[in-house]
């Protein structure tokens, strides 16, 4: 339920349970805890794993559905960061938005590579998809910042959120949202681009 | 697929397909616009896990962590003195123009992360997050790539289907300086499919060079070149 294509009003879970994320460290603690982390400080690693773990688990968990392969996921996400670690650069974005970027990318690897021995076709998963929403419900977590998204998330138009929803949660291609939703490839795109950007703009978010 | 720009999204949400990443990173090289936009994009996409928090099995930190302990970070990206100056070899721009049949790839690659803790010299090219290539068809010659990481401070070619150098001769290849000198990088080894790491410095590079030259090789450019990748144009 804590899903955002659940709440399409932006109206964040009231009494959701928080989660064992420290969300308290702030972007510039994980900057420095990832550079003492490049310098082989395991100590450090763990506290940027502390700080992070529930984001990551829960966008690889709602990417690729099944814990079992999300828990590959973050393992190989985290190893991989641990080891780049020393090209992190902060200049070009935070430490957490350069982390979900490696775990989103291979979770999204981890669900097309998975399907390309079962050849799943679109249109049987745009009717089955919205089924197992709650499978990642299990820390719904009513923080500050989850409203600020949520709320930032409203400000998309309906056909905005679906796109960009299919393509981050769903692991779709452009092309392949653009088959799902009965539309031209362009829009897709547009639609995908043009949603990126309000959210980018309604949280603030600089450069 | 005129507007490329409006790919922006698709490519922050990694909602394509690895023929369009890669076409993509190309525009991305050439597109400071777009790497800004993708940068942004990213950062907001980020935040939609804020939604969707979930607590992970208390073991997996155990297995994360114990993982960790057994491998060292990448070593770090060696600062370098920037390139000021981006000169054309004069010489090497009149060839150049007879000599290029077709220029191709420059990609970018951002946050590239490695597979393998322990790299050799041109996997460490390859994967460096300031990575960038110039591809040039030689046609029936082949195809030649050659990648450069200012971060690393090397220079790698890469050849497919690479005819052999004529009869007594062997390829040579140069790095440009910034000043415009040519300096020798090292001769290519026979053989069609070949990877090698460039000799010196390619930190500040502005250009490689491939020449046909005497067996031995030589110490500055005898002949036309048969191909110059220019990096000067790559970012």
């Amino acid at each position: 339920m804590d899903h955002i294509r659940a709440v399409p009003d932006g109206a964040p879970s009231p009494g959701a349970p928080s989660g064992a994320a420290p969300a308290d460290t702030t972007a510039g603690e994980l900057a420095t805890l990832l550079q003492r982390s490049s310098r082989g400080d395991e100590g450090a690693f763990a506290q940027v794993y502390d700080a992070t773990s529930s984001r990551a688990y829960g966008l690889a968990l709602r990417v690729v559905r099944n814990p079992a392969h999300a828990e590959e996921v973050v393992q190989e996400a985290y190893l991989d960061a641990w080891r780049s670690s020393t090209r992190y650069d902060p200049a070009r974005g935070s430490a957490l938005g350069w982390l979900l970027t490696i775990v989103h990318r291979k979770a999204v690897d981890r669900v097309r590579s998975a399907e390309a021995a079962t050849q799943r076709d679109a249109t049987y998963h745009r009717e089955t998809q919205p089924v197992d929403h709650d499978q990642t419900a299990e820390a719904a977590h009513a923080s500050l910042e989850a409203q600020r998204v949520r709320g930032a998330v409203s400000t998309l138009t309906a056909v905005q959120r679906e796109a960009v929803e299919l393509a981050f949660f769903g692991g779709y291609t452009h092309t392949e949202v653009a088959t799902m939703l009965d539309v031209p490839v362009g829009t897709a795109k547009t639609r995908i681009r043009d949603g990126l950007i309000r959210l980018r703009d309604a949280m603030g978010v600089g450069s | 697929m005129n507007d490329i720009h409006q790919l922006t999204g698709a490519y922050a949400l990694d909602a394509v397909d690895d023929i369009e990443r890669a076409r993509f990173e190309q525009h991305l090289a050439e597109c400071e616009d777009c790497r800004t936009e993708v940068a942004s994009l990213r950062e907001a996409a980020g935040l939609l896990s804020e939604t969707t928090l979930a607590t992970p099995p208390p073991a997996l930190r155990d297995s994360v962590l114990a993982g960790i302990s057994q491998v060292r970070p990448l070593p770090p990206v060696v600062e370098r003195t920037p390139v000021v100056q981006r000169r054309w070899f004069p010489f090497l721009v009149a060839a150049a123009v007879v000599a290029i049949l077709g220029v191709g790839a420059a990609f970018w690659q951002p946050w590239t992360a490695s597979q393998d803790g322990s790299l050799t010299a041109a996997e460490r090219v390859l994967n460096a997050p300031d990575a960038h290539s110039v591809a040039v068809d030689l046609g029936k010659t082949g195809k030649a790539t050659v990648t450069l990481s200012e971060s690393v401070g090397k220079a790698v070619i890469t050849t497919e289907d690479m005819a052999p150098a004529p009869e007594g001769k062997v390829f040579e290849l140069w790095l440009q300086s910034p000043e415009g000198d040519m300096v020798p990088a090292g001769l290519m080894p026979p053989g069609e499919d070949n990877q090698m790491v460039l000799e010196g410095d390619a930190a500040s590079a502005t250009a490689v060079g491939l020449t046909v030259e005497p067996e031995g090789g030589s110490d500055e450019p005898t002949l036309p070149p048969v191909a110059l990748f220019d990096f000067s144009q790559a970012t």
